[in-house]
């Protein structure tokens, strides 16, 4: 181990700029993942956030009793979708309704507007089909005059995010198999530098294990510096647009640990796919 | 030591290099390799070190047969004999004492033996003095004594040398020739390809002549021991 970290140190010396271009190719390649991964990550809370307002309201029939409603609401809040039941008075939505509009202003008496049930749903029963089977539900309470949930945007906002999720995914990939070709590829310059060494290890007796150690070691320790500073900098473009434009959201520290650790383990992919290619032909 | 029976090398790009060569270099025994450039030479060496395998026939060295030979024998097979080449290949930001210091890490000798056992080596070929000068300090004739010093860090049964006197003046070629013959006497054998058409004719050692991949001459085989017909000097 110690006779590894000596071979890693010395290949550092020995080509300080092949070094310092391998981390900084790394941490390139690292920070446009990360940069997208910023920008997945913001999309998917901003339409979490939006998803979050999708809602059924039940408008009931004039003089439903008290206790029908009391009743009602207990029956739904126990459906295993719903995550929370409140009961809007026609003077609750006629407050509402003078805040959200100025046309409701002059209207002094909120007799005219119906008592209502809102029902929020868990997260992850938000998707139409889901939605509408709760509305059919709630629709059979006699005293239900009508439900709406919006239809149709429920439905677009359904599709958007199942696009966004599949345009993420295959992004993510794209960039990730940019980045592993492009960490091989450093990796590879840094193998073939030392193409002589590795034939004199051969020659004198080495085995392929104990010429690749030093090299799996070196991938994965500029792999990890380029991780920490492709953190670095998506930290710093995300501080300049939090300040700057709007506010966005950061990957919380265990999904920057494993960023980072990623990059170590794909700097060790990429040497061990360079060492293992150069050794089978030498 | 060695055994080449009917060996064929072909390679897909260049075509046939080595055509039914049978020979053997037995323990202890020193021979040179001959020819002319492109005979066959390194061909030779080169599936004696285990860097190629036989297209046909069979190489065994040390007895061991290297077709088929799985990759992880082929270290331990490397360790029973020491490689020597023209250009010395020794790595040039390592000290004299380095490079031979290298071959003996990387085998997994124990660390404190190492000292040592370098000094004892680069005494051995007459470098005690240079042990801390980096190969570009040294001359030709010195930095073949370390790269001699460093074949013999595992005490081989086999010296392989490939044109080990091509780079060097008379004097450094005489001194360097000298080294090999006293590791021989010691007991290893040594297998010396030459252009050094004077190097070969000076000493009665046996001589293997190849030409355009076949064997053509084997002073051990005939009555004319010693006696170089084709080889061309450079």
């Amino acid at each position: 181990m110690r006779l590894t970290f000596r071979e890693v140190m010395l290949g550092v010396r020995r080509s300080p700029l092949l070094s310092t271009l391998s981390v900084v190719t790394i941490a390139f390649s690292l920070f446009a993942f990360g940069l997208f991964g910023l920008l997945a990550l913001n999309v998917d809370q901003a339409l979490r956030g939006v998803e979050e307002h999708v809602e059924i309201v039940a408008f009931l029939a004039d003089g439903t009793l008290p206790e029908s409603i009391s009743a009602a609401m207990g029956d739904i809040s126990a459906f295993p979708e719903v995550a929370r039941v409140e009961q809007v008075s026609p003077e609750q939505a006629l407050a509402r309704a003078r805040a959200e509009l100025p046309e409701f202003q002059d209207v002094f008496d909120a007799s005219f507007l119906p008592p209502s049930i809102e029902v929020r749903l868990k997260e992850g029963h938000r998707d139409p089909a889901t939605v509408k089977d709760v509305t059919q539900r709630i629709q059979t309470y006699p005293f239900v005059d009508d439900v709406r949930y919006g239809e149709d945007w429920v439905k677009k906002l359904y599709d958007i995010r199942n696009i966004a999720g599949a345009a993420g995914i295959a992004l993510g990939l794209l960039f990730a198999a940019v980045a592993v070709i492009i960490i091989g590829t450093t990796i590879r310059m840094t193998v073939l530098a030392r193409t002589r060494e590795i034939s004199i290890m051969r020659l004198v007796g080495a085995t392929d294990g104990f010429v690749r150690f030093p090299f799996l070691i070196d991938g994965f320790l500029k792999g990890l510096v380029g991780g920490l500073l492709a953190l670095f900098l998506t930290w710093g473009a995300n501080w300049l647009i939090s300040t700057n434009l709007i506010q966005t959201s950061f990957f919380d520290p265990g999904v920057a640990t494993l960023g980072v650790l990623g990059g170590g383990i794909i700097g060790l992919l990429g040497s061990a796919l360079s060492v293992g290619r150069h050794l089978r032909r030498v | 030591m060695i055994r080449f029976s009917h060996v064929v090398k072909e390679y897909p790009r260049t075509g046939l290099a080595l055509n039914d060569v049978t020979f053997r270099v037995n323990k202890g025994e020193f021979a040179f390799l001959t020819g002319p450039s492109g005979a066959g030479k390194s061909t030779i060496l080169r599936l004696v070190i285990v860097e190629e395998t036989p297209t046909a026939g069979e190489v065994r060295v040390s007895g061991s047969l290297t077709s088929g030979m799985p990759r992880a024998e082929i270290p331990r097979l490397r360790r029973r004999f020491g490689v020597v080449f023209q250009d010395f290949r020794l790595l040039e930001d390592r000290t004299a004492e380095e490079n031979v210091a290298f071959a003996l890490e990387v085998t997994g000798a124990p660390r404190e033996a190492i000292p040592a056992r370098v000094s004892r080596l680069l005494t051995q070929v007459g470098l005690a003095s240079k042990g801390t000068s980096y190969p570009k300090e040294l001359s030709g004739g010195e930095q073949q004594r370390v790269a001699i010093a460093r074949a013999l860090v595992n005490d081989p049964v086999l010296l392989v040398a490939d044109e080990p006197t091509g780079n060097l003046d008379d004097r450094a070629t005489r001194g360097v020739f000298q080294l090999l013959r006293d590791i021989n006497a010691a007991g290893t054998a040594v297998l010396m390809a030459t252009h050094n058409l004077e190097l070969v004719k000076r000493n009665s050692y046996r001589v293997i002549e190849v030409n355009r991949g076949q064997l053509v001459f084997d002073s051990a085989e005939g009555d004319g021991a010693g006696v170089v017909t084709t080889t061309t000097p450079i």
